[in-house]
């Protein structure tokens, strides 16, 4: 039952609640740096890994330190703080002792220190009432959601800048639009999730 | 009040360890940089162009700290910024010959016409593609700006239908050198001012029914010039431009003008 449960929340949030095209957060790496495929991918890790670690040390904070305290509305400037903080130690850890993986994300880490996606998915996990494993693995599904959303929109994209448009359309008002396409594409999704693991 | 003052409380004290464990983290986990590194990317200008054969401004300066590898690589920079990599590295300058990108046409849209509409994408690769592009001169400038768009500092704009290098604004980083499908951009030394402006290696009348600024490899230039710079190699003159002195001898005598000084 956990099992599926875990299953139902990771498909879920990479499709049903995806945060850039149905919760519409984190919307301004999605236009930013979906231009080429590389790097929306390494973007993508990047969110993946901090999404994960900012709920790791987020969630026992609120449990432990918010709730017993009755800071319940102290929320979103402590976790700011911390997740802040958080990526700049992680950032400093990388360059030591991995550099070959802060050379990667070096560039997109400092960029997502406190993008709403990552703020989003930590406060979502605690309204949701989700349990701790249960957080982590809707962070990753998060996550998931965002590296699909910017790896297949930046292929839109590449088809784009080889099409003859408007003037007036050109730049970010046909990116927007064609965001809104891929967005309403994955409204096709809603229900899927619960009817497939009934 | 007591309330106030907890949270306050909480806010500070967040912020104090997670300011501590930063600072405790930037001493313990501090990774030397080398110096010479940072202070070399200093003198380099920045614009990452690549002219130097190195990825960018980064990493030709971790390559020059290395070692072995020339000082006089960066095309933009110039002498001042050889000279500054000269001094930090604590070697003899060497002088950086400047070069300025020339696209070899002159078919303007009065001297050369159309043998096809092109309806394509907006692209020279794309268009070169079809049979050579929809111009009578298969050789020449296709006009839709690829290598404008390339260039990091907008040298280079589409006037009567060719592509044009501004000499005054172009660094010489042979971005669109690369660029070009047709290949009829090339560098050339900035001192210089006699180029060529023809690259069609058809024969005199052939060329000259296309275009009527084609270069029709009379050899005019070639008796003209006192110094043997210029030759005519597959029916285009082409200027030698170690042995050039810039007298523009040649240009006098081109019946059709495609010598030109610029």
């Amino acid at each position: 039952m956990e099992a599926k449960l875990l299953m139902s929340i990771l498909l879920g949030s990479i499709l049903v609640n995806n945060y850039v095209l149905s919760q519409f957060l984190g919307i301004c790496p999605f236009l930013g740096v979906s231009k080429k495929l590389n790097q929306a991918v390494g973007m993508g890790v990047a969110v993946i890994f901090v999404m994960l670690v900012a709920t790791a040390v987020t969630w026992p904070i609120q449990k432990f330190v918010l709730d017993t305290m009755g800071l319940e509305y102290m929320q979103t400037i402590i976790f700011i703080l911390v997740i802040a903080a958080l990526v700049q130690f992680t950032e400093i850890v990388l360059k030591k002792f991995i550099p070959a993986l802060h050379k990667s994300l070096g560039v997109y880490l400092p960029l997502i220190t406190t993008n709403c996606a990552v703020l989003g998915v930590t406060i979502n996990n605690i309204t949701d009432g989700y349990n701790f494993v249960q957080s982590l693995v809707s962070s990753l599904g998060c996550g998931l959601g965002f590296l699909l959303a910017m790896v297949l929109f930046s292929g839109v994209r590449s088809r784009i800048d080889e099409t003859k448009i408007p003037k007036f359309l050109r730049g970010l008002p046909v990116t927007l639009i064609a965001a809104s396409f891929m967005s309403m594409s994955f409204f096709g999704f809603a229900g899927i999730v619960e009817n497939l693991l009934k | 009040m007591n309330e106030i003052l907890i949270a306050f409380l909480v806010v500070v004290a967040v912020a104090f360890i997670a300011g501590v464990l930063l600072t405790v983290a930037s001493h313990f986990f501090h990774v030397d940089e080398d110096e010479k590194v940072k202070e070399l990317r200093e003198c380099l200008p920045g614009v990452n162009c690549g002219a130097c054969g190195y990825t960018g401004c980064d990493d030709y300066a971790a390559a020059l700290a290395q070692g072995n590898v020339k000082t006089n690589l960066c095309i933009p920079g110039a002498d001042s910024v050889a000279a500054d990599i000269a001094r930090v590295l604590g070697v003899e300058a060497e002088d950086v010959i400047e070069k300025v990108a020339v696209v070899h046409c002159n078919g303007t849209c009065e001297a050369t016409s159309k043998r096809a509409i092109y309806e394509g994408v907006d692209s020279c690769r794309a268009a070169s593609m079809i049979y050579g592009g929809p111009d009578a001169c298969t050789y020449g400038c296709l006009g839709c700006g690829d290598c404008a768009s390339v260039c990091p500092v907008q040298a280079i704009c589409l006037m009567d239908g060719i592509a044009r290098v501004d000499r005054r604004i172009c660094i010489g980083c042979g971005l669109c050198v690369k660029t070009c499908p047709k290949g009829i951009i090339t560098l050339v030394p900035s001192v210089k001012t006699v180029v060529n402006l023809c690259s069609n290696r058809d024969k005199g009348a052939v060329a000259r029914k296309v275009c009527t600024n084609a270069c029709i490899a009379c050899k005019k230039c070639e008796k003209a010039c006192p110094n043997e710079a210029i030759k005519v190699v597959d029916n285009l003159a082409v200027i030698d431009y170690d042995k050039c002195i810039d007298c523009g001898a040649c240009v006098e005598g081109c019946p059709t003008h495609c010598l030109k000084r610029i």
